[in-house]
């Protein structure tokens, strides 16, 4: 008998089978990443590598755990950060400006039996998060203006919303982490109008910087001449007669040597050019 | 009935499969093993080799009518055989049974496997023990023991993971609100490092994701503390790096075991809706800058003309001053022979004659008005 039941793989097979089926509902591998709820009957008996603050890994209890078949079950809880994000939402500022926020927090089951016991799974818990994460930003955002939304302002508001998440979240055994913006955009209708503005103001400043151009331009030109009237002022105000003299010599060749068109000249014998002439006849 | 399928499906799919634990009532098959199974199987003579459809009970073949296996046949073929329906394992030449050496194989295979890891020169390796955190490895050939036992999670510290945010793509904008509420469209790259392994895998769930929600916060809280012309320009490196520190602050706070390495901005553009009026902005800059070159060009000739022109009144007001009553008379006898050496003169002698000025020559232009140039008096 031993012999043949040892040659039949299909026994030794139903035996590894139903030991192992034993083994795996009295043994339960809890990883670092979860806490183990053992309930029997739906009461619940013990924890397994719960939470601890500030626990370093391989000092916590995840590993092995043995519980009794059939009698006692087991419910595995995230042990690790998790997150929920709250799908984008409009929020109406003080100063009636729409903004389209879009935020996330993260959040720690820190006490798994009461977590258990209320809400019983992660899903439900996110859920119940991401409505108060949702209520809780309209609030607060609803107090503040536009503008405070985008400054650094934002540090207070999120704290607030934080801890009345919080106060929300300890009720499930939970512990919120964090919570922030991650996106504040303006809805499409007020999304265009920033977009006429930002281009008016562009055009300002083009037609600014054009203006500032031409003035500029006019003052490199006047403080040119100012200095060359300063040169000649220099030059000519030692002798004023001889350079009404000098010019007007400068002047004639301009005139009519340079000048356009034919010139015809009269001339007096009394002109004093011609004084040498007369004199001489 | 349903035994009867049992059995013959049992039947066909030994025939099916011939692998060396094969039950041994391979009657379908007409490929008997008594030779090798020492069990003897009774044959079922004119049955075709092959794998056959069970579910057809009769082949017509020759013009005769066949039937599968009869109930009666099987029956006799697993109860005939001493050790039962599953007994006819092929056996060593000792006569001992191969399941010991094929289990044995299996078990080596899979210790094996599990135990010896390979870890590439940019990865570590973090060892659980039953679930629970034992150690950390470097790279190289690691030993843990086999799988249920321990498990090893490789995880790449050394390199550098890269996360992108927003696109450089017209279609889609990652549009981002400025403290003076102007809107940019923004695209970054964001660079980190597993630090610690052991925090990266044990304490957030799906830490890629958060590093990406963190640096997409981040950048939009630094950016909301510059202004538009600072965001898209000299601002840039700034926010990069209080983008960095930021993130680098959250992720610590979340022990996330993520370095944050940097920040690069890879765009950070008006939308492309206002583009144009921003290009118009560029261009009244270089306008401004072409009004002044030309001014400066003006500004130049005017007072290098002014310097020229004093320079040569200076140099001849200092041979006047030599001798000014000669410079003078030379100046001006000059300038006349010079000036009416080329036209034509005519000299009129005053007191009882009249004139009478014939004026021909006035013809090579249409002056506005016929009265000829005239240049009378003393000069002086």
């Amino acid at each position: 008998m031993n012999q043949s039941l040892l040659r039949n793989p299909l026994y030794i097979g139903f035996a590894a089978v139903a030991a192992l089926i034993l083994l795996s509902m009295s043994v339960t591998i809890v990883p670092e990443t979860q806490q183990a709820i053992i309930s029997s009957y739906g009461k619940v008996d013990r924890v397994v590598n719960p939470y601890r603050k500030g626990e370093q890994f391989g000092e916590t209890r995840a590993g092995l755990t043995f519980r009794i078949p059939l009698v006692e079950q087991i419910q595995m809880i995230d042990k690790r950060v998790l997150s929920v994000e709250m799908e984008q939402q409009e929020v109406l500022s003080t100063d009636q400006l729409r903004l389209q926020v879009d935020a996330f927090a993260r959040f720690r089951v820190t006490k798994p039996d009461r977590m258990y016991r209320t809400i019983r799974t992660e899903d439900r818990l996110r859920d119940q998060l991401r409505t108060i994460l949702g209520s809780s930003l309209r609030n607060e955002l609803g107090k503040r203006t536009f503008s405070s939304l985008l400054s650094a302002e934002r540090g207070q508001v999120m704290d607030n919303i934080q801890t009345a998440l919080n106060r929300e979240a300890s009720k499930y055994g939970a512990e919120v982490i964090d919570v922030r913006i991650k996106r504040a955009d303006l809805p499409a209708a007020t999304l265009q109008s920033a977009y006429n503005r930002m281009r008016s103001a562009r055009n300002q400043e083009a037609i600014a910087i054009d203006a500032e151009g031409q003035k500029e331009a006019q003052i490199i030109r006047a403080d040119a001449e100012a200095e060359a009237a300063r040169i000649y002022a220099i030059s000519y105000g030692k002798d004023p007669d001889f350079y009404d003299f000098y010019r007007a010599m400068q002047s004639y060749r301009q005139t009519f040597q340079n000048g356009e068109g034919a010139t015809n000249i009269i001339l007096s014998p009394q002109n004093a050019y011609l004084e040498k002439f007369r004199n001489g006849r | 009935m349903s035994k009867k399928i049992d059995e013959q499906s049992a039947s066909i799919s030994s025939a099916d499969a011939k692998g060396p634990w094969d039950t041994p009532s391979s009657g379908s098959s007409g490929k008997p093993k008594k030779d090798v199974g020492g069990e003897p199987v009774a044959d079922t003579p004119g049955e075709k080799p092959g794998p056959r459809n069970p579910w057809e009970p009769s082949v017509v073949e020759g013009g005769k009518r066949q039937r599968g296996p009869s109930l009666e046949d099987l029956l006799r073929r697993t109860g005939g055989g001493k050790g039962g329906g599953f007994g006819g394992m092929p056996k060593r030449a000792d006569g001992k049974s191969w399941w010991p050496i094929i289990v044995g194989a299996f078990v080596a295979l899979w210790l094996v496997w599990t135990s010896f890891h390979r870890l590439g020169p940019e990865q570590e390796g973090v060892i659980t023990f039953f679930g629970k955190y034992s150690r950390t490895v470097g790279p190289g050939i690691q030993f843990t023991l086999p799988a249920p036992i321990e498990n090893i999670q490789k995880v790449d510290t050394k390199q550098i993971q890269t996360t992108a945010v927003g696109s450089a793509k017209a279609s889609s904008e990652n549009l981002v609100l400025t403290k003076d509420q102007s809107i940019i469209d923004m695209a970054y790259d964001v660079r980190w490092s597993i630090k610690d392994p052991e925090l990266y895998l044990f304490q957030l769930d799906n830490a890629d994701g958060t590093v990406k929600e963190v640096a997409e916060s981040a950048m939009r809280a630094a950016v909301a503390n510059y202004d538009l012309t600072q965001a898209i320009g000299p601002g840039r490196g700034a926010i990069e790096l209080e983008v960095r520190r930021r993130m680098q602050q959250v992720l610590d706070e979340y022990r996330a075991g993520v370095l944050v390495q940097s920040i690069s901005i890879r765009q950070s553009d008006p939308p492309a809706e206002v583009n144009d009026a921003f290009r118009e902005v560029n261009a009244a800059q270089q306008r401004r800058e072409s009004y002044m070159n030309d001014a400066r060009a003006y500004a130049s000739r005017v007072t290098e003309l002014a310097i020229g022109e004093t320079a040569e009144f200076d140099k001849i007001y200092v041979q006047y001053k030599e001798a000014p009553e000669v410079t003078k008379r030379r100046l001006y006898y000059e300038t006349m022979e010079q000036v009416l050496g080329k036209v034509d003169k005519t000299v009129v002698e005053t007191g009882g004659v009249t004139p009478y000025l014939p004026i021909p020559e006035f013809k090579s232009r249409p002056a506005p008005k016929d009265e000829p140039v005239t240049v009378t008096g003393k000069r002086q």
